[in-house]
């Protein structure tokens, strides 16, 4: 359709230097204005859809349907008073949210867009091109570094801040974001050993191998259910947002923060759920991958932000759902459940590539089905089990109660 | 699986009636009691019933109206009887609409209806003059002041109906 002919010579964008930095500069700039533009109508659809799971209509009033909302959020945050507070050291906090909202961003940068495509110069020849910024060889390890470096963004505003309950918040995010980040390693390890590579578009391209069942979240449903999960507390978002709880801790670590420095962690909060929606559906949902993309890689981040919506719709529908988790049981859960099955997922993912490897390629479909029947059937078993045992347990003993008249109290000398 | 069950309960909130009203295109219907807006009321041949006793502002608990009252002559009547309020202010940021000027008016001159959207954006416009409280005349019936005949209207107060 729209392609070089057979007489135009592609050359590959990583051999030619000016390639390389237009390329570079144009996708990094083209990222980071579809990440400020995702955040704010991030916050509008998050806000819309919460109403609508309430029965109620989100702010429709800015605009049609409210899409200049976020606009008015902008001029507003723009226009607060930006308090630092007295005791505060003021070179960390006026860094903290630098430090959180940077690494946020630069996580996508390994995550391509689409497949490779070839597009025209001016100079007569079409280089292939990555969609997205470059694609790393290591990519997985270069997503999981950054995540860990927000952390400190958090921890560093909350100390900044000369406040208990900022300092408490902070403290509190950093630990569940790191006993998270154990089941995150892990469940982002299963990718890469179904791939055998690091690279984000390796594991992206062999999710392809039968068009939809390829897709990894059917090989190991129980790790892609995991990652959900550890990106759910990584972010801090719904139900593992105890840290920025109002009515707990005064809006935790960024209780001080006011204007602008308060509208860089509200972004770096929102570009982060984007991000790790992006890197979900990257490593188990096929990424860009579906049925045509093969023939036609400029619908490829058509599909991509498609299931990145989708995604980001889940997550709000997991907050309108479920209340806050309690934090003693959130350390509880990440330690003492994820973890264990997070390593139960990797071990099964491992025995399926070995024996895969002996006997076959048939092997791995029947790896598949059997995880899923055991994962649903786990699941089913695990749901129900703690509701039924506290319910049942309650009426068998109850010890005899003396009753002890009124009367006699008052005679017994009072 | 409950979680399973709790998680659809909320998907079918999204393809339910949404309870929230549309403000300046759809309003609720106040009650029948609603206190809102003052008026101040005529009788049916056009003269004002408030006679300036200034009873609302002594009831008034948060000290919110303001009245100054003069004397009727016959050729230059506004009330039935000797006094007509001359001057009749509500500040309206002071009022609390609880309604006790109504219950203490003798001639049931104010009186508290249904309009709500009261907004002014300037201090000095919340003080609702007797122009813009008092109500128009019934059609066809001319407004105060009138040139009465001598010797008609004596009374302030009207005939009560006996509540026996």
């Amino acid at each position: 359709m729209f392609g070089p002919g057979e007489s135009a010579t592609i050359i590959e964008c990583s051999a030619n230097a000016t390639c390389t930095t237009v390329h570079a500069i144009f996708t990094s700039v083209l990222l980071f204005f579809l990440l400020l533009t995702g955040f704010a109508y991030m916050t509008l659809l998050e806000r819309r859809l919460i109403a609508w799971f309430q029965a109620r209509v989100g702010p429709n009033r800015a605009g049609p349907q409210g899409l200049l909302q976020p606009v008015a959020d902008g001029i507003k945050l723009i226009f607060k008073e930006d308090i630092t507070p007295r005791g505060a050291e003021k070179a960390i906090f006026w860094l903290a949210p630098l430090i959180k909202m940077v690494p946020t961003i630069i996580v996508v940068a390994v995550v391509p867009l689409g497949p490779p495509i070839a597009i025209p110069w001016f100079d007569g020849n079409w280089y292939r091109v990555t969609q997205g910024l470059t694609d790393l060889n290591i990519g997985v390890l270069w997503i999981l570094g950054i995540t860990s470096i927000g952390i400190y963004g958090i921890v560093l505003a909350g100390w900044a801040s000369n406040n208990k309950y900022a300092i408490l918040g902070g403290l509190r995010s950093s630990a569940q974001m790191i006993s998270y980040e154990l089941s995150l390693g892990l469940a982002v390890v299963v990718p890469v050993l179904l791939t055998g590579s690091m690279s984000v578009g390796d594991i992206i391209e062999a999710q392809n191998d039968p068009p939809i069942l390829g897709w990894y979240v059917f090989q190991n449903p129980l790790a892609a259910a995991i990652l959900f999960i550890a990106l759910l507390a990584e972010v801090n978002r719904a139900p593992f947002d105890l840290p920025e709880a109002e009515q707990e801790l005064t809006a935790g670590y960024h209780s001080e923060y006011s204007g602008m420095k308060f509208a860089l962690f509200y972004l770096a909060e929102y570009i982060g759920m984007i991000t790790v929606s992006m890197v979900a559906s990257a490593f188990y949902l096929g990424g860009y991958h579906f049925v045509f993309v093969d023939r036609l890689p400029l619908l490829g981040p058509l599909v991509y932000a498609a299931k990145v919506i989708l995604l980001l719709m889940g997550m709000v529908w997991v907050r309108a759902t479920l209340p806050r988790i309690r934090y003693d049981r959130l350390m509880h859960f990440g330690w003492k459940i994820m973890l264990p099955l997070a390593m139960a997922a990797v071990a099964w993912s491992a025995i399926a590539v070995f024996l895969a490897e002996q006997f076959g390629d048939a092997l791995t479909a029947v790896f598949s089905i059997a995880a899923l029947v055991l994962f649903l059937g786990g699941a089913q078993w695990f749901l129900t089990r703690a509701g039924r045992g506290v319910i049942d347990a309650a009426p068998a003993e109850v010890s005899t109660v003396e009753t002890v008249s009124l009367s006699s109290q008052a005679r017994s000398g009072r | 699986m409950n979680v399973i069950r709790g998680f659809m309960t909320v998907f079918k909130h999204l393809f339910e009636d949404k309870v929230t009203v549309q403000f300046p295109e759809q309003q609720r219907p106040v009650r029948e009691r609603y206190k809102g807006r003052h008026a101040l009321k005529r009788y049916d041949n056009g003269l004002e019933k408030c006679i300036g006793c200034a009873l609302c502002a002594a009831a008034c608990p948060a000290d919110a109206i303001w009245v100054e009252a003069a004397e009727n002559t016959d050729e230059e009547r506004y009330s039935p009887g000797e006094r007509y309020a001359k001057t009749y202010e509500i500040n309206m940021l002071r009022c609390i609409f609880c309604g006790y000027c109504e219950d203490a008016c003798p001639t049931e001159a104010i009186v508290l209806e249904h309009e709500y959207r009261l907004s002014f954006s300037d201090r000095r416009d919340a003080i609702y003059t007797k122009e813009m409280l008092i109500d128009p005349p019934p059609p066809g019936v001319p407004g105060t002041p009138q040139q009465t005949e001598p010797g008609r209207y004596t009374r302030s107060i009207p005939e009560q109906k006996d509540p026996l």
